[in-house]
């Protein structure tokens, strides 16, 4: 690495990873960005009516899992949604 | 017990071809008893890259159509004691030969042969469709890209459904220089992203583009990737071997160098 690349953007081989992991994503359950987006709006609609969660550090994606019905593997929704404090319902 | 292995890639280019001649080869080298077939109807090459071209008499589709026998169409390769050829057609096409009838094919060939190796065409169609008809295990071959890394992915889907039982990754083409200074991604990249075994990497290196050009398999060379593909030989047997040290010689001088280059 030269002196000067510390300065420079962001790799190139860096933005290939992070493009390769949507398209990946979209590629694996024949699902858009677009629609992951909207599922993402919506579970944070759902989920911020119980609970006060980070809405920037909710990651959500679609995944491999085992599955016990045909012994492969199936693509899942995970989400990861960190929770900062739980809403007082009495108190509404 | 045979093994049958099917070289596969999805994307064109990535190195199918080289590495099923160098895999086999090696196999061969080990004193193990190979078959090569090359599945590539109406677009071969695996006889070139062997350095076979000039002795095909019968080919893939003639043994399928029963215009001879799979004795005949078998070439011997005079280098090595136990490797074989079966050479695809070149004036047919993908249509000519169905899944069933590999698979037939195979089962007879597992009673010769320690391990028979596909050389898979590019895509997703009839031809691949064929080529894994009948195998135990596959070999996925990507480039550290964003293209070739996504139609692995894609085949790497398509060969668990068709309930291949072992799929193993090699990264091909990789450029050590290029990772450090952040411009490729690196192996550990690859494999996170494909989440399969990485059964090797091999280096971009010229002496490849010599070794194709004189039709002789590079592996078990001194070069740096004919070391890789005889690693990858080693494993594919069961060998525990650790992972070649891919950046090849720099001296003091040149990493100084590199040190002050400017962009």
């Amino acid at each position: 690495m030269g002196l000067f690349d510390l300065f420079k953007k962001k790799n190139s081989g860096d933005v290939a990873k992070d493009r390769l992991k949507l398209l990946l994503v979209s590629d694996r359950a024949n699902c858009s960005p677009d629609v992951m987006e909207l599922i993402k709006n919506d579970i944070i609609n759902v989920i911020s009516k119980y609970m006060i969660i980070d809405t920037d550090g909710l990651d959500i994606q679609i995944t491999q899992t085992e599955s016990d019905s045909n012994n492969g593997m199936v693509p899942a929704l995970s989400a990861n949604i960190p929770i900062k404090d739980m809403k007082n319902r009495s108190t509404k | 017990m045979s093994e049958v292995i099917v070289v596969t890639s999805g994307k064109g280019g990535v190195g199918k071809t080289t590495t099923s001649a160098n895999v086999g080869t090696g196999l061969a080298k080990l004193n193990k008893k190979v078959v090569l077939i090359d599945t590539d109807i109406g677009l071969r090459n695996l006889d070139v890259v062997m350095g076979l071209e000039n002795r095909i008499v019968y080919n893939l589709v003639d043994v399928v159509e029963g215009n001879c026998r799979i004795k005949q169409a078998l070439i011997k390769d005079k280098r090595y004691p136990n490797l074989y050829l079966l050479p695809s057609a070149q004036t047919r096409d993908k249509t000519s030969v169905t899944p069933e009838q590999m698979k037939k094919l195979i089962d007879e060939l597992r009673e010769e042969f320690d391990y028979i190796i596909l050389d898979c065409p590019a895509g997703i169609e009839q031809g691949f469709k064929n080529a894994i008809a009948g195998a135990d295990r596959a070999l996925v071959v990507t480039t550290p890209e964003v293209s070739a890394i996504r139609d692995a992915d894609r085949i790497i889907g398509l060969l668990e459904a068709n309930e291949i039982k072992r799929t193993d990754l090699i990264v091909n083409r990789i450029r050590m220089d290029m990772v450090k200074k952040g411009d490729m991604m690196s192996l550990d990249d690859v494999v996170d992203i494909l989440s399969i075994n990485l059964i090797g990497a091999v280096p971009d290196d010229e002496n490849i583009v010599i070794s194709t050009n004189n039709g002789e398999p590079l592996v078990g060379s001194d070069a740096l990737a004919g070391k890789a593909y005889m690693n990858i030989c080693k494993r594919i047997l069961g060998e525990e071997v650790p992972l070649l040290d891919l950046s090849g010689k720099s001296s003091f001088w040149s990493k100084l160098a590199g040190l002050f280059k400017k962009n």
